[in-house]
C-alpha cells in the first residue's frame, strides 16, 4: 500500500468520525470543535488531491473566520439545552433511514462501474515546481473574471445585508415618526419674523 | 491506489451524515447550518477530486465560488439567527411559526 494511500485512509476516517460526533453531540460547542477536526482533515484531504491554496484557503477563511463567527454566536446567545435535547430523539430513526438509504444507493452506484470512472480518468503527474496558485490564478483572471467580480458583489452585499439586519435601530439610527409627520400643522414648522435690514445690520 | 470512487464514496458518506444531522438537530437553527457547512465540504471534495482525476482547473474555481457564497451565506444566516433570539428568545425552529396560517 501506498503511503498516500494510508493518509487517505487515516484522513477520510477522521473525516467522517468527526462529522458523525459533529451531528450527534448535543453540545452545540463541541458541535463546533467537531467540525472545525472534521474541516482540517478534508482540507488534508484537499491537499492529497493537489488542491493547495483551496485547502489553505479552507483553514484560513473557514477555522479562522467562519467557525470562529459560529462560536461567538453560539457564546452570545443563551440556548436553552433542555429543548434541543428533548426532541433529540425524535427525528433520529427518520434520519438513519434516509441516509443509509442514499448511501447505499451511492455506494452501488458509484462502485458498479457503470461509468468506468477509474479507469477513464487519471491524475496528471506534474513537475516538482508546478505551481496550483499560479494555475488557479491564471484561470480566475482571465476566463472566470466576470464570476470573480460577481462573487465580490455579492460578498458586499452580504457585508450589508449583515449589518443591515443586527444593528440595533433605537436611538442610533434616525426613523420617521409618521403620526407626527402627519399631524404637523403649518404653524409648527414656519414662524415669521419681522425684522428690518437697517436693524440687523446695526446688530452687527 | 487511492482512485476516484473512493473520493466520491468518502463525500457521499459524509454528505448523507450532514442530511442525517439535519433530521436529527432539527430544531436548533445554528445546528443546521453547521450541518450545511458539513455537506458543502463533502461537495466541494467531490469537485476537487473530479478536478484532479480529470485534469482540470475548472473544478477548484467553481470550489473557490462555493466558498464565497457559503461564507456570505452564514454570515447572513446567523445575522437572522440573532435577530431571531433577540425577538422571540429562543432559536427553536418550532418558535418561529409566525407565518403558519
Amino acid at each position: 500500500m501506498e503511503f498516500t494511500s494510508i493518509l487517505f485512509y487515516v484522513f477520510a476516517l477522521y473525516f467522517i468520525g468527526s462529522a458523525v460526533l459533529m451531528v450527534t453531540s448535543r453540545n452545540t460547542i463541541k458541535a463546533a470543535m467537531f467540525l472545525i477536526l472534521s474541516f482540517f482533515s478534508v482540507a488534508s484531504l484537499w491537499l492529497l488531491l493537489e488542491a493547495e491554496f483551496l485547502a489553505i484557503t479552507l483553514i484560513l477563511v473557514y477555522v479562522g473566520a467562519v467557525m470562529v463567527l459560529f462560536l461567538f454566536v453560539i457564546k452570545m446567545l443563551d440556548i436553552d439545552k433542555s429543548t434541543v435535547r428533548a426532541k433529540f430523539t425524535k427525528y433520529l430513526p427518520l434520519g438513519i433511514v434516509v441516509s443509509v438509504v442514499v448511501i447505499s444507493q451511492m455506494v452501488l452506484v458509484l462502485s458498479a462501474g457503470q461509468f468506468d470512472l477509474d479507469n477513464s480518468m487519471g491524475p496528471v503527474r506534474h513537475a516538482a515546481d508546478f505551481s496550483n496558485i499560479s494555475q488557479l490564478a491564471n484561470d480566475l483572471y482571465t476566463l472566470y473574471v466576470y464570476p470573480f467580480e460577481l462573487a465580490a458583489v455579492l460578498l458586499l452585499t452580504a457585508i450589508i445585508a449583515a449589518i443591515t439586519l443586527v444593528h440595533r435601530k433605537e436611538g442610533r439610527s434616525k426613523k420617521q415618526n409618521i403620526a407626527e409627520q402627519i399631524s404637523v400643522q403649518a404653524a409648527d414648522r414656519v414662524r415669521l419674523v419681522s425684522s428690518s435690514p437697517s436693524k440687523s445690520k446695526e446688530s452687527k | 491506489m487511492i482512485v476516484l470512487s473512493d473520493y466520491l464514496i468518502l463525500s457521499a458518506i459524509v454528505f448523507c451524515i450532514g442530511l442525517a444531522g439535519i433530521f436529527i438537530n432539527r430544531t436548533n437553527i445554528i445546528m443546521l447550518l453547521m450541518c450545511v457547512e458539513l455537506i458543502l465540504a463533502a461537495v466541494n471534495t467531490n469537485f476537487i477530486a473530479f478536478s484532479y482525476f480529470g485534469s482540470d482547473i475548472a473544478g477548484q474555481i467553481f470550489v473557490f465560488f462555493i466558498l464565497t457564497v457559503a461564507a456570505a451565506e452564514v454570515a447572513i444566516g446567523l445575522a437572522i439567527l440573532t435577530l431571531v433570539y433577540r425577538n422571540r428568545g429562543s432559536i427553536d425552529v418550532d418558535v418561529t411559526n409566525s407565518l403558519k396560517g
